[in-house]
């Protein structure tokens, strides 16, 4: 277990590693000069190249490279270029809001995705299967603009059961995490669906239905525990499709998290910022597979860490 | 001795009060002002900020020695009791107003001033305003960080600072109105290092007292303000992270005051049908203009009759109705409302044969392929598939390179975009002057690698035009001077390196318990608002 565990966490470094390399690559390529940014429209050719020299912008690739991962192993993410702010400072007063966020909107995608699912493998063929699956796809497709702009319209301007946007208290949290997990949820559903179906036709659950057992019984106590397990997996995966939904549904809804500020960072070709918010979007996935991963054996005594 | 040209002893015998402008309503004090955006502030240090959503903000916090007129462009002395200008035009002095504190509690002195402009200057501040300081005396050794100090600023007592130029310049006093002009207090800027713009300490009306990074700023009433009575506000919150749709359902709901980014543009028709909301909505012209570039070192644009004809052939009407009637057309390079306009001057007619005709001249008679570049949010892409259209109809094929913002503007300033439309890049001016629309984006100067400039057009007959438009600064010759930048514009307008398409008219959003003037909701200073001078009438 230990050695399973270390040599995970060798293996995250490297991928975080390849992320940071990938993403510095993307960035030095853009299209965009950042000094141009910093310095505006009415600096000479010669404060831009003096900002050039002070952020280091002047050096070659690998020398720009190399100096951010050595700041990087001593905890210092840089300043942003426009914000003139620390990025660790950015990043962790807004990581707090996505986090809640995150946790709020994957306990909506299980409850709206599990029963579902569920629902539809029992009726397997059925007109209310057919439906729910189709449910799931429309819910997989929606574009997450759309639907936040609907949910806000309808339930915040128009019903005024919630606040518009903002941050701060749980009618606010309601909203975005619903709208995330109803797009969520459909994945949720298929897999639930197919592990479900899988899961009743095996042979312990017949022998269960034949002790006889009673029908939530053999569901609740037999099938599901035994159907989940693909839905753990699915978690660490999902964090990584949360972090591209927050983007937009953060911005939407005003929501004070790392989405809106890469978001922001994006338009202003803010460097620094970008590249810390898309490693610690790394850092969350890899320790959400990691973390799936070394849950699966507690659940399933059948699976052995290697 | 040296004889004095103008002496505004008139700033003196001005009781402060007299300060806050006569408005119709009667101000009403106190109360808590909410206004959105989209954006987090980037900072509030006035040497750093550049963009027009802490601008105002920053006039705000800090003062300089000059200021404007509250909704109007009309300078005024500011931190400055008064002020000299020698009369070959070369020396400024400047007398400070006695008493005025830093939000700190400490008084302002002589001192200050000059640290703070030695600190714009400096290169390791890294300004964006570094360069509107060019004609005082010793800039450029102190800009290359060859000198640690400006030559040319200096404080012979505590209460007079006296500025030396290299070379005239009439717009000086409007740089002194610049908030990179505005003065900081060293203790306070050394203390908190490169944080002072999340920590800002000024002399101005409000003094910032709570900033949650990526949710609200708050900004509260300067009770030791040197203008008496003024701010009206008790305080103003900055809430920000709010897209612009978001931010009208909320004003619509009475719980916003203003929607800083404005009426998004696909709800501005909505808006404005509804006669109740409409009457919220406070009109006003903008120092702006929206036009299209054309790359004059490269053919086809090299040629003086295509770029004519592609101004004959865009239809400035259609194109103010693409944007739903937001703008006026515009004729030539400065906006109506800026000094200087040439009143009376038609520009290029939309015609669409006379535009072939030229086109026919100067070897094209088939037309072009050609590319033009576009920022990609809307409503650019749509106008710049309207003046696709036009330019197809006389021959011209342009295909749209629609793009994030930051790479139009790296392709434009390296000369590689034969079109742009300026768009959601264009030019605002800094300050209410002529010259402010010339240099950067018309002149020499910005035709370079990475300039503003995007034409690439570089005609120095003109600027030695502007030089010597520049070097009159006696207020009483200042009709000369502008007449003079008249003809600079009217000779940009023959060689055509733009299209001038329109300018942008400002559309402000009010809660109905707003108050003052609707000037100051459309001041062409201070965007969205003036926030020193609006009031809460209930």
């Amino acid at each position: 277990m230990a050695t399973y565990i270390l040599r995970r966490l060798v293996q995250s470094a490297l991928i975080l590693l390849g992320v940071s390399f990938i993403t510095f690559v993307l960035l030095y390529v853009l299209p965009a000069d950042p000094v141009r940014q910093i310095a505006g429209r009415s600096a000479t050719a010669a404060t831009v190249e003096s900002i050039r020299q002070q952020l280091g912008l002047d050096q070659p690739f690998l020398v720009q490279y190399g100096n951010y991962l050595w700041n990087l192993v001593q905890g210092d993410f840089g300043r942003s270029y426009l914000q003139k702010t620390e990025v660790a400072e950015l990043l962790f007063s807004r990581l707090p809001a996505t986090l809640l966020l995150l946790v709020a909107a994957i306990g909506c995608e299980l409850l709206i995705g599990l029963p579902l699912g569920i629902i539809a493998a029992l009726n397997r063929g059925k007109a209310i299967d057919n439906g729910l699956m189709l449910t799931s796809f429309l819910t997989v497709s929606s574009p997450q603009f759309v639907v936040a702009l609907l949910l806000l319209f309808v339930f915040a301007v128009k019903l005024g059961w919630f606040p518009i946007g903002g941050y701060g208290t749980f009618a606010h949290l309601v909203l975005p995490a619903v709208t995330l997990g109803i797009l969520g949820s459909g994945w949720y559903s298929r897999i639930m669906r197919s592990s479900m179906v899988d899961v009743l036709r095996a042979d312990f659950i017949r022998t269960a239905r034949a002790k006889g057992l009673g029908r939530s019984k053999v569901i609740l106590g037999h099938a599901l525990p035994n159907a989940i397990l693909p839905i753990i997996a699915m978690i660490g995966i999902d964090i990584g499709l949360f972090m591209s939904g927050i983007v937009v549904v953060e911005s939407v809804f005003g929501w004070p998290g790392i989405g809106q500020l890469a978001w922001q960072a994006i338009q202003r070709v803010d460097i620094p910022i970008i590249m810390g918010v898309t490693l610690v979007s790394a850092c969350g996935i890899v320790i959400g597979n990691l973390i799936a991963d070394l849950i699966s054996p507690l659940i399933d005594p059948r699976i052995k860490l290697r | 001795m040296k004889k004095l040209i103008l002496s505004t002893a008139l700033a003196t015998l001005m009781a402060l009060p007299a300060f806050a402008p006569a408005q119709a309503q009667e101000p009403k004090r106190g109360g808590n002002m909410v206004v959105t955006y989209k954006d987090d502030v980037a900072t509030l240090d006035p040497a750093i900020g550049y963009d027009w959503q802490n601008w105002s903000m920053i006039k705000s916090v800090f003062d300089g020695l000059m200021d404007y007129e509250p909704g109007t462009t009309n300078l005024r002395p500011g931190l400055a009791q008064s002020y000299e200008i020698s009369e070959d035009g070369l020396t400024y002095t400047f007398k400070l107003r006695p008493g005025v504190k830093f939000h700190n509690g400490r008084e302002l002195v002589a001192d200050d001033v000059v640290y703070s402009i030695n600190r714009v200057i400096n290169p390791a501040t890294q300004s964006p305003g570094q360069g509107f300081f060019s004609m005082i005396d010793g800039y450029d050794a102190a800009a290359a960080g060859k000198a640690a100090t400006v030559a040319g600023v200096s404080a012979p007592d505590a209460s007079t600072v006296v500025f030396k130029l290299s070379r005239p310049d009439a717009t000086f006093l409007h740089v002194m109105a610049l908030n990179f002009s505005s003065v900081v207090p060293k203790e306070a800027v050394e203390e908190a290092g490169a944080d002072f713009g999340k920590k800002p300490v000024g002399t101005g009306a409000f003094k910032l007292t709570e900033w949650t990074l990526g949710q609200r700023l708050v900004f509260e009433k300067n009770a030791d303000y040197w203008i008496s009575g003024v701010p009206y506000l008790d305080s103003f919150t900055v809430e920000v992270g709010q897209e612009p749709v978001v931010a009208l359902l909320r004003a619509q709901n009475g719980e916003v005051d203003i929607p800083g980014d404005g009426i998004p543009p696909a709800k501005f028709v909505d808006v404005m049908k509804d006669e109740a909301q409409k009457s919220l909505v406070v009109e006003g012209g903008q120092l702006h203009t929206g036009y299209v570039t054309m790359n004059v070192t490269k053919a086809p644009f090299d040629k003086v009759e295509v770029r004519r004809a592609v101004n004959m052939a865009i239809n400035k009407d259609r194109i103010v109705q693409v944007i739903n009637g937001r703008a006026v057309p515009a004729t030539q390079p400065l906006p109506p409302s800026m000094p200087g306009y040439t009143k009376g001057y038609d520009g290029y007619k939309f015609d669409q044969e006379g535009a072939k005709k030229l086109l026919a001249e100067a070897g094209y008679a088939d037309g072009f392929e050609t590319e033009l570049f576009v920022m990609n949010t809307d409503p650019n892409p749509r106008i710049a598939q309207a003046i696709q259209q036009d330019l197809k109809a006389v021959g011209i094929n342009a295909s749209i390179k629609s793009l994030a913002q930051a790479n139009v503007i790296e392709a434009g300033g390296a000369g590689n975009a034969p079109m742009i439309w300026s768009g959601g890049m264009a030019w605002i001016a800094d300050f209410p002057d002529p010259a402010n629309f010339y240099g950067p984006i018309l002149g020499c100067s910005g035709a370079v690698e990475g300039g503003w400039n995007w034409s690439k057009y570089c005609n120095e007959d003109l600027d030695k035009l502007a030089a010597e438009a520049d070097s009159i600064v006696d207020p009483a010759r200042v009709d000369e001077r502008l007449a003079k930048w008249s003809e600079i514009y009217m000779k940009v307008m023959e060689d055509a390196p733009w299209a001038p398409v329109f300018n942008e008219q400002r559309y402000t959003l009010k809660s109905a318990r707003m108050g003052g003037d609707n000037a100051l909701y459309v001041d062409p200073v201070s965007i969205p608002v003036n926030y020193d001078y609006v009031f809460i009438k209930e």
